[in-house]
C-alpha cells in the first residue's frame, strides 16, 4: 500500500490520530437508525437535483408568450417562472426526471425527518445528554417544511400561486406587525412581482446553507456523543456494541445512499408528481377544485378548514380567524416539540445520563402522549381533504366538516388511552409480541418421539454465532486505543502530559508577571519566542532592525 | 472418540456453510454491480438518443440500486460484523478540568471587566450598528402598508370590464349567470377582482342601505374570500351559493353574501352598481369596507 498521502496529510494536519479513532468507531446496528440516514441522503439528492434545476429555471414573474413543445399551452401568456419550468420538463434532456426526483425527494425528506423524530421520541433518545441535538433536529424539521413550501411555490402554477396567496393572508393575520411583514415580504400589495425571485433566493441559498450547517452540527454532535443503542446482551450505559465503522458500517451506510437514490430515481421517472401543465399558470382570479398542498402542509390546511370562524375584534383592532390555526398552532406545535426534553424532565425528575434506549412499552406515559399528539395531527392531515372526501363518498360537506371537528377532539384522547393500556399490558407480559415458538418433533433411532420448542430466530442467531462467534468481540489492539491520553502515557510523549495543578504555573510562565504600568498589557519577557518583533515594538519592525544590525556592525 | 466425531462433523459443516454462503454472496454482489454497469450504459444510450423520462427513471433505478445493493450486501455479508464492543468515553470533563477552565476564563474576563466603561461603550456601539444597519435593510423590502389594505381600484363610476378588458353591458349576462369583472384599466387585478351575478331568483334579501346597489337584479361581490384570500370561484346556481375551494367557505348570494358554512368569518363586501345611459354597468363607488382576510389594524 502507498502510505505517501497518509504521511502528506499527517505531517501537515495531524490527521492520523483523529482518523484512526474514526475508522474504529463502533456503530450500534438497528434498522430504525437508518431513518435519519434516509433524510440525510434525500437532502444530498435535493442539493444535486436542485443545482441542476437552477441551471434552467428563471425566477421571474415577468410575462412571456410560451412557445414550447407542450402544445396545449402554446401561445399562452405565462410568467417566465412557469414557462421555464415547462421548458425544463419537456425540452431539457432528463429535465423531467430531475424535477420529479427533486419533488419526490422533498416529500421523502420531510417524511423521513418526521419518522426519525418519532423514533427518537418513542425510544427516549432525546434524554440527557442529547437535548441539544433534539433542538437542532427540530430546527431542521421546521426549515425542511418551510423550504419545501418555498420550492413548491416557485413554478408559479395555479395551485402553488393559490398557496402563496394563502401565505400572504397568514402573514397578514399576525397581530401588530402583520400588515408590515406582508408588505415587506411581498414588496407591496399581493401579488406584486417580487415574491418569486425572493422565494427563489431564500429557497436555493439562505435555507439550504442554514440546513447544511445545522445538519453538520447534528452529525458532529452525534459523532462526538456516540450513538445510542437498544438494550441487549452485553450492552450497557458505558459501552457501545455494534459493527466497526471501517469497513462494515461505511459500506452499509454508503451503499444505503445509492439505495435511497435508486428509489427516488424510480419515483422521479415513473410516478408523476406536480404536473403543473395540467394545473395551468397562476391567474389571481382563477382557482382550481381540490386544492391540496404537499403532504407536510396538510395538517395546517386541515386546521384552517376545521377552525371555527371566530374573529376577535375590539379596541379598534382585529385578530383574524386564520391567526389561530395557521400561526398560533404551528407556534405551539414547534414550541412544545423543542421544549419536550425539559417538559418530560419536569415530571420524571430524571436528571441522569442515558445511552440505552427504551422500548416504547417501557414508558407508557410518554408513549401515550406521543400517540395522542400524533393522532391529533393525523386527523388534521385528513381534514385537509374534506372536499375530496365529501365528493368521493357522496356526503354533504357539512357532515364531513362536523365529523372532523368532533374527531379532532375525540380521537387523540382515545388513541392516547389505548396506547397507554397497550403499553402497560405489553410491559406486564415480557414475551408479548414475540412470535410463538414452533414445536419440533424428533424421532430417535429406536422410534421414540420427543417434542422440543423451537425458535426460528434463535436458530438463526445460533447459526450466525457458529460462524461469527457469540459474545461481543473486543476490537483489535490497535483499534482499542482511543484518546490521546492512552497513547501519551506510553513512551516518549509523556513529557507533554502535565497535571492540571501545573496549568496555572505554565500560564504565568508564558506571559510573565510584570504588568506594564497597570495598562493591562503584559510584556513578553525578552528573548521569549515572538518577543520584541512587530511594527509597534519599541525598537521598530524586526526586518528594519535586522538590516540595521548587519549594517553598522555594533 | 465417539463423542468427538459429531463435533468435528459439526465444525466441518459450519465451515462449509460459511464457504458456500460467502460464495453465494460474492455472486450476488457481482451480479448487482454488473447490472448497474449495464444500466448505466443503457442510460447513456437513452440520453444520447434524446431521453425518455420513464426509461431514464427505470435505468437510474437499476444503476443506482445495483450499486447500493451490491455495496450493502458486501458490507453486510462479506466483512466481519462483530459485534464489537467499545467503551464510552466520559463526556463530562473532570471537575479539575472545569475548574481550570473557569479560572482561565475569569482571568481573561477580569481584564475586560477592569475597563467596564469601555466595554459598555463597545456594547452600545455594536448594538447601535446592528439596529441601524438592519433598519434600512428591512425598510427597503417594501412600502409601508398605510391605506394599501383599505382600498381597491374601484372608484366612483368605474366601468365593469371582463378579464380581456371589454366593458360589460347590462344585457351581457343571462339570468343565472356569473362573470368575473374588474374596474376599467385594471383587468385581471388580484385585489379588485369582483364576481358579478345575475341570480334567477327574485327573493333577494337586501341589507339596509343597499337598496339601490343591485339594478336589474345584478349583484357584485368582492371575489377575495374573507378567510384566507382565495378567489371565491365556484357558483352553485341551484342553491345560490358561492363556494371557496380552498377551505370550503360558503357564502349566500341572496342575503348579501353572508358566510353560511365553513371558516370564513365575514360576508363578502358588496360593490354598489348602476347602469349608465348607454347600458354599461358601472360602480356607484368603491367597496365600503376593506376586502379579503382580516388584519390587525382593521376594526
Amino acid at each position: 500500500m502507498n502510505y505517501k498521502p497518509i504521511d502528506f496529510l499527517d505531517e501537515r494536519l495531524g490527521t492520523a490520530k483523529f482518523t484512526r479513532k474514526s475508522l474504529n468507531k463502533i456503530f450500534p446496528d438497528h434498522w430504525s437508525f437508518m431513518l435519519g440516514e434516509i433524510a440525510m441522503y434525500s437532502f444530498f439528492i435535493l442539493l444535486g437535483t436542485g443545482v441542476f434545476l437552477t441551471l434552467f429555471f428563471v425566477p421571474s414573474s415577468a410575462t412571456t408568450v410560451y412557445h414550447g413543445s407542450y402544445a396545449p399551452m402554446d401561445g399562452h401568456v405565462v410568467s417566465q417562472a412557469y414557462a421555464s419550468t415547462l421548458n425544463l420538463s419537456f425540452n431539457v434532456r432528463a429535465g423531467l426526471v430531475m424535477r420529479q426526483m427533486h419533488h419526490w425527494a422533498a416529500n421523502v425528506f420531510v417524511a423521513a425527518i418526521v419518522v426519525h423524530l418519532l423514533r427518537v421520541f418513542f425510544t427516549g433518545a432525546f434524554r440527557k445528554p442529547r437535548e441539544i441535538n433534539w433542538l437542532v433536529g427540530s430546527l431542521l424539521l421546521m426549515m425542511a417544511i418551510l423550504e419545501g413550501f418555498l420550492g413548491y411555490s416557485l413554478p408559479d402554477d395555479l395551485i402553488s400561486g393559490t398557496g402563496i396567496r394563502i401565505a400572504y393572508s397568514i402573514t397578514l393575520s399576525i397581530p401588530v406587525v402583520g400588515s408590515y411583514l406582508a408588505s415587506f415580504l411581498f414588496g407591496g400589495q399581493f401579488p406584486g412581482d417580487k415574491i418569486i425571485p425572493r422565494f427563489y433566493t431564500i429557497h436555493i441559498l439562505l435555507i439550504p446553507a442554514l440546513m447544511a450547517g445545522l445538519l453538520g452540527a447534528h452529525l458532529a454532535i452525534m459523532w462526538h456523543q456516540k450513538h445510542t443503542q437498544y438494550k441487549g446482551r452485553g450492552r450497557t450505559e458505558k459501552n457501545v456494541v455494534g459493527v466497526a465503522m471501517w469497513p462494515a458500517y461505511a459500506m452499509q451506510a454508503g451503499g444505503f445512499f445509492f439505495l435511497t437514490a435508486a428509489v427516488l430515481a424510480a419515483l422521479g421517472g415513473l410516478v408523476q408528481i406536480n404536473p403543473i401543465w395540467m394545473y395551468g399558470p397562476y391567474i389571481p382570479y382563477k382557482v382550481s377544485y381540490a386544492v391540496q398542498p404537499d403532504w407536510y402542509m396538510g395538517w395546517l390546511d386541515g386546521a384552517m378548514r376545521l377552525f371555527p370562524s371566530w374573529e376577535i375584534t375590539g379596541f379598534g383592532h382585529m385578530i383574524p380567524t386564520i391567526f389561530f390555526p395557521a400561526v398560533l398552532l404551528p407556534g405551539i406545535t414547534f414550541g412544545l416539540l423543542m421544549a419536550w426534553p425539559w417538559i418530560e424532565r419536569k415530571f420524571t425528575k430524571d436528571f441522569g445520563v442515558h445511552h440505552l434506549l427504551e422500548n416504547p412499552r417501557d414508558n407508557p406515559w410518554r408513549t401515550s402522549v406521543g400517540v395522542g399528539v400524533m393522532a391529533f395531527y393525523m386527523v388534521l392531515f385528513f381534514a385537509s381533504s374534506t372536499d375530496v372526501l365529501a365528493n368521493t363518498f357522496n356526503v354533504s360537506l357539512n357532515f364531513v366538516l362536523w365529523t372532523f371537528r368532533v374527531l379532532v377532539l375525540v380521537i387523540p384522547p382515545i388513541a392516547a388511552f389505548v396506547a397507554y393500556q397497550l403499553a402497560k399490558e405489553a410491559r406486564s407480559a415480557p414475551l408479548a409480541g414475540m412470535p410463538r415458538k414452533a414445536m419440533v418433533v424428533f424421532r430417535s433411532k429406536e422410534g421414540e418421539y420427543t417434542a422440543e420448542e423451537s425458535d426460528p430466530r434463535l436458530e438463526l442467531e445460533l447459526k450466525r454465532n457458529a460462524i461469527h462467534g457469540a459474545e461481543p468481540k473486543v476490537l483489535p489492539e490497535e483499534a482499542r486505543i482511543h484518546g490521546e491520553k492512552e497513547l501519551a502515557e506510553t513512551g516518549e510523549e509523556e513529557k507533554f502530559v502535565f497535571s492540571v495543578s501545573s496549568v496555572s504555573a505554565v500560564v504565568t510562565e508564558e506571559i510573565g508577571e510584570r504588568p506594564s504600568g497597570g495598562s493591562g498589557v503584559y510584556q513578553v519577557p525578552r528573548g521569549a519566542p515572538g518577543a520584541g518583533g512587530g511594527l509597534f515594538s519599541p525598537r521598530g519592525p524586526r526586518s528594519a532592525r535586522d538590516g540595521m544590525d548587519s549594517g553598522d556592525g555594533e | 472418540m465417539s463423542s468427538s466425531t459429531p463435533r468435528l462433523e459439526q465444525e466441518r459443516d459450519d465451515e462449509r456453510l460459511l464457504k458456500t454462503s460467502e460464495r453465494r454472496f460474492e455472486k450476488v454482489v457481482g451480479i448487482s454491480f454488473t447490472l448497474s454497469f449495464l444500466a448505466t450504459i443503457g442510460l447513456g444510450v437513452v440520453y444520447w438518443q434524446g431521453g425518455q423520462t420513464q426509461i431514464e427513471g427505470a435505468l437510474l433505478f437499476v444503476a443506482l440500486g445495483g450499486l447500493g445493493f451490491g455495496i450493502v450486501a458486501w458490507g453486510k455479508y462479506l466483512v466481519p460484523q462483530g459485534p464489537y464492543v467499545q467503551e464510552r468515553e466520559e463526556l463530562q470533563s473532570p471537575e479539575s478540568e472545569r475548574q481550570a477552565f473557569v479560572e482561565s476564563f475569569e482571568r481573561g474576563a477580569n481584564l475586560i471587566e477592569r475597563r467596564s466603561f469601555l466595554a459598555k461603550l463597545l456594547g452600545t456601539a455594536v448594538a447601535a450598528f446592528g439596529v441601524i444597519t438592519l433598519f434600512p435593510f428591512i425598510r427597503s423590502l417594501g412600502p409601508q402598508p398605510k391605506k394599501m389594505l383599505y382600498v381597491t381600484n374601484w372608484k366612483k363610476g368605474s366601468a365593469l370590464v371582463k378579464a380581456d378588458g371589454t366593458k360589460v353591458l347590462a344585457t351581457d349576462l343571462e339570468v343565472g349567470g356569473v362573470l368575473t369583472v374588474f374596474p376599467e384599466g385594471h383587468a385581471g387585478g388580484a385585489i379588485s377582482q369582483t364576481i358579478l351575478i345575475r341570480p334567477s331568483f327574485q327573493d333577494i334579501v337586501t341589507k339596509p342601505g343597499r337598496e339601490t346597489w343591485g339594478p336589474q337584479g345584478y349583484l357584485a361581490y368582492s371575489k377575495v374570500c374573507t378567510h384566507a384570500g382565495c378567489p371565491v370561484g365556484l357558483y352553485q346556481e341551484l342553491t345560490q351559493q358561492l363556494l371557496c375551494p380552498c377551505h370550503q367557505s360558503l357564502f349566500d348570494v341572496m342575503t348579501g353574501a353572508n358566510p353560511v358554512f365553513g371558516p370564513a368569518p365575514r360576508p363578502l363586501p358588496q360593490l354598489p352598481l348602476e347602469i349608465d345611459s348607454q347600458g354599461y354597468l358601472r360602480a356607484q363607488s368603491g367597496f365600503d369596507e376593506p376586502i379579503g382576510p382580516g388584519f390587525w389594524e382593521r376594526a
